[in-house]
């Protein structure tokens, strides 16, 4: 299988077709079709490469390709001697990458799919863009996926990242959309700051960045229990690049923020995919992380923290995407907690399943959002059930599974999470436990406030009059404070700009299903949703935990012992916590509904009672407003203060330099003037003078000349006679 | 009345005296047709010379050599005689202390 490496290059040839040729030429459905066909050959590749790996016998399952060789051989300064710096594009697929090139190319090809029918109102090069972005981010999502060593994984680390900002800034016209790309890409960048001095202390430390040769060299190592050693600083060095890549606390600010991007791009980049970079890097290096349990434990206090933060904050959001967003936060954070706790495994399972989940309840929020013809507030919809059954159906799918109710997917991985958790870690149990419920409960709010209930939207017509469209016009521009509307108020002035009025777009008929290019990939993910958690069955309900077994080869590691009681839990005692875990969600759903559906007065009044911490929660803990008071404000602060040591100290140091250059100039001059000047005029006027006094004799009489030859024959004849 | 017979040393005699007087006709004759024509003189007194010694010494070179002086003194003339002219059309003269421009 030595054209792996080719996976990624056929979403980049994708990219550079729609990219140099598409946004000029292609009509919209051949630069859709282009990408689609790009990604969905990837996939089909990603199958293939998979069943030869399967083939493979269980130990020696990884196939290694060097590409080229990217760095030849430096000789640099490590911790022990002079190591030398090479490193060669190495795809490198084992079980865990072969796990997320199935996630990024499968759920990929199926977002693109959905992108042609939720981005077919762009204008037509846009529309390009659109999806040589799209393929762009997969081809580095898939370098990062496959990269045998560190850099070519930073590489693709990079590269996501500036996909990302590219994507989140689509709509570049619309201000909050590209400050929200531009926050995006600076928080990143502290995550990305303390990754590469990760990879810095790496080499240094091991003399190699290939990921085989470090874990080998690792496990040759002590484990770091007592104190805090290298080992530890580099893992948490490059916890914090995951943390900022995966929206850890307190690195979470720019994910909600992202979700000014199209919805396909907040499904695939902003849930399934980029997102959960950071897991897969820290499983990537579950070796180096199993030998630091100091870091392993901050890892899993600041998972379970972001898990609980985000679910609170999910809780009391209006924005059906942004309480998708904290969900997708809340969910990364319970990854790093499994990772916390040495359960790299079951991280990388729930990282599996949640691809599925979340993706689709993207989708169908955008279906949603497309229905409403680009509402995103829940206040202003209700009762859509019966308008879009199968967007409900299947994000009714979805939220279960999230929610962690069996058969789904999301039972089986949350439950391993949590069962893993409570073997290690009795108190970030609790509150993985609390999350769980708030997990069901926001999930339901949204899906009960969305498609239960009356309808609570703007009012519409059936016949297309143009009252009618005029009204649906409005409505995008009624509601002003709602700075996260982007469909309809940004439908309007790209049409204005672009002069391409699209009638259709202003006669809304009332919400509606989507056509089938969106609802395609809507009930392939929540086929996915249902059955991907199969391939995780535990020992508890029969089965065999295949996936643990699958990616066993890749993440070597040692048991973490935590305490002697890790040795694992009796068959009914297991049972017992998955018992307790479905009641916690069913408690989460019955509360939903009896606030959101039987009570409906109930919140606001609970809102209005406690007034500061609902505050709290809607303000998202202030965490915004810290930062802009810290490090915004700082940096401005400081850039402010650096302006005036510039304007004051540089620019006087070079002032004065000035100065005294035109001072030592001036004595220069006058030296010039008066002694060197005068010294050669002086020459010129001794010679003048001194001339003076022989031009006398030319008097220019010839007789004179020739009396004077006559008077000098004369005297030489005589001075030769008489000397003889 | 005996005649002494003419000797080399006669010769020179004369020739110095020739050359002596266009010397001074050089030096102050004040017109310069009579100066130009004691350089002549100053010729023909080396050409006496020449041909006394050619002479006395059975060797034709030195009457070859005076052929060509006066060849040579023929043109040196004609160029002189130009000069002259152009010379006296300029100033309306001939006399020598009219040509002092060769001055500092």
């Amino acid at each position: 299988m030595a054209s792996i490496w080719l996976i990624p290059l056929l979403p980049g040839a994708g990219a550079a077709l729609n990219g140099l040729l598409g946004i000029r030429w292609f009509s919209r459905r051949v630069s859709g079709a282009l990408a689609c066909a790009a990604i969905g050959a990837a996939f089909v590749m990603s199958v293939a490469a998979f069943v030869k790996l399967v083939r493979l016998p269980p130990d020696s399952r990884a196939i290694d390709v060097v590409v080229a060789t990217w760095i030849p051989q430096i000789p640099l300064a490590t911790a022990h001697d002079i190591g030398m710096f090479s490193v060669d594009w190495t795809a490198r697929l084992d079980p865990l990458a072969a796990i997320m090139l199935l996630v990024v190319t499968g759920i990929g090809f199926l977002i693109h799919v959905y992108a042609t029918g939720y981005m077919k109102d762009e204008p037509r090069g846009s529309y390009a863009r659109f999806f040589c972005y799209l393929n762009l981010f997969c081809l580095f999502m898939l370098v990062l996926v496959l990269g045998g060593n560190f850099l070519v994984m930073f590489v693709g680390w990079e590269g996501v990242g500036l996909c990302s900002y590219l994507l989140i800034g689509f709509w570049y016209e619309k201000t909050s959309a590209s400050d929200a790309g531009k926050k995006a890409f600076i928080t990143n960048r502290v995550g990305d700051w303390g990754f590469i001095l990760g990879i810095f202390l790496v080499f240094f430390t091991f003399g190699t960045l290939d990921f085989r040769e470090v874990a080998t060299a690792v496990a040759a190592m002590p484990r770091e229990t007592a104190g805090f050693g290298v080992l530890s600083l580099i893992c948490l060095l490059l916890f914090a690049g995951a943390a900022g890549k995966s929206a850890q606390l307190p690195l979470h600010v720019w994910l909600p923020d992202a979700m000014e991007g199209p919805t396909p791009v907040s499904a695939l980049i902003h849930a399934a995919t980029m997102v959960t970079a950071g897991v897969y890097m820290v499983a990537r290096n579950a070796a180096l992380f199993s030998h630091a349990p100091l870091v392993l434990q901050i890892v899993g206090i600041v998972g379970a923290l972001t898990a609980l933060m985000a679910a609170t904050i999910g809780v009391v959001q209006n924005d059906i995407k942004r309480v998708l967003a904290y969900s997708t936060i809340s969910q990364l954070g319970y990854m790093f907690l499994a990772t916390g706790v040495g359960a790299f495994a079951a991280a990388v399972f729930h990282l599996f399943t949640h691809a599925f989940f979340k993706a689709l309840l993207f989708l169908g929020s955008g279906s949603v959002i497309h229905a409403m013809a680009g509402e995103q507030d829940m206040q202003r919809m209700g009762g859509l059930r019966k308008h879009m059954p199968v967007t409900f159906v299947t994000m009714m799918l979805g939220t279960l599974a999230i929610a962690g109710i069996p058969p789904t997917a999301g039972f089986f991985s949350k439950d391993e999470i949590l069962y893993q958790v409570f073997l290690h870690n009795r108190l970030l149990w609790v509150i993985a436990a609390v999350t769980a419920v708030l997990t069901s409960f926001y999930m339901f709010r949204l899906m009960l406030l969305t498609f239960y209930g009356t309808y609570r939207g703007p009012s519409w017509t059936r016949a297309a009059s143009p009252a009618a469209a005029e009204q649906a016009a409005a409505h995008g521009v009624l509601h002003p404070h709602d700075a996260y509307a982007h469909g309809q108020a940004h439908k309007d002035d790209h049409e204005v700009t672009h002069g391409k009025a699209d009638a259709a777009v202003h006669q809304w008929h009332g919400p509606h299903d989507s056509p089938a290019p969106m609802t395609f990939p809507l009930m392939a993910l929540a086929i996915g949703a249902i059955v991907a958690g199969f391939i995780g069955v535990p020992r508890a309900l029969g089965g065999h935990n295949a996936i643990e077994r699958f990616l066993a080869s890749s993440l070597s590691v040692e048991p973490v012992v935590h305490d002697p009681a890790a040795a694992g839990l009796s068959n009914p005692a297991a049972l017992g916590l998955m018992f307790f875990s479905v009641l916690v969600a069913v408690a989460g759903i019955l509360t939903a509904r009896h606030f959101y559906l039987a009570h409906p007065e109930l919140p606001g009044r609970l809102a209005a009672r406690w007034r500061g911490a609902y505050s709290l929660l809607y303000n998202k803990y202030f965490v915004d407003e810290l930062y802009d008071a810290t490090a915004v404000r700082g940096t401005f602060a400081a850039a402010r203060g650096l302006f005036g040591f510039d304007r004051r100290v540089v620019d006087g140091a070079v002032n004065a330099a000035a100065s005294l250059m035109q001072i030592a100039s001036w004595f220069s001059h006058m030296s010039d003037k008066y002694v060197v000047d005068g010294a050669v005029n002086l020459l010129a006027w001794t010679t003048g003078r001194c001339s003076f006094l022989v031009r006398r004799i030319q008097t220019g009489l010839v007789q004179n000349y020739a009396l004077l030859m006559v008077l000098g024959l004369f005297a030489f004849l005589t001075v030769y006679l008489l000397a003889r | 009345m005996t005649l002494t017979p003419i000797t080399p040393y006669h010769y020179l005699v004369l020739s110095a005296a020739l050359f002596s007087i266009g010397i001074v006709g050089v030096m102050i004759r004040r017109n310069i047709i009579v100066i130009l024509m004691s350089i002549e003189l100053m010729l023909n007194a080396v050409n006496i010379n020449l041909a006394a010694f050619s002479y006395q010494l059975h060797n034709a070179a030195g009457q070859v050599f005076a052929i060509f002086v006066i060849a040579v003194a023929a043109a040196e003339a004609a160029v002189g005689l130009g000069i002259i002219l152009a010379f006296y059309r300029n100033k309306e003269t001939l006399n020598v202390d009219e040509m002092n421009t060769m001055r500092w």
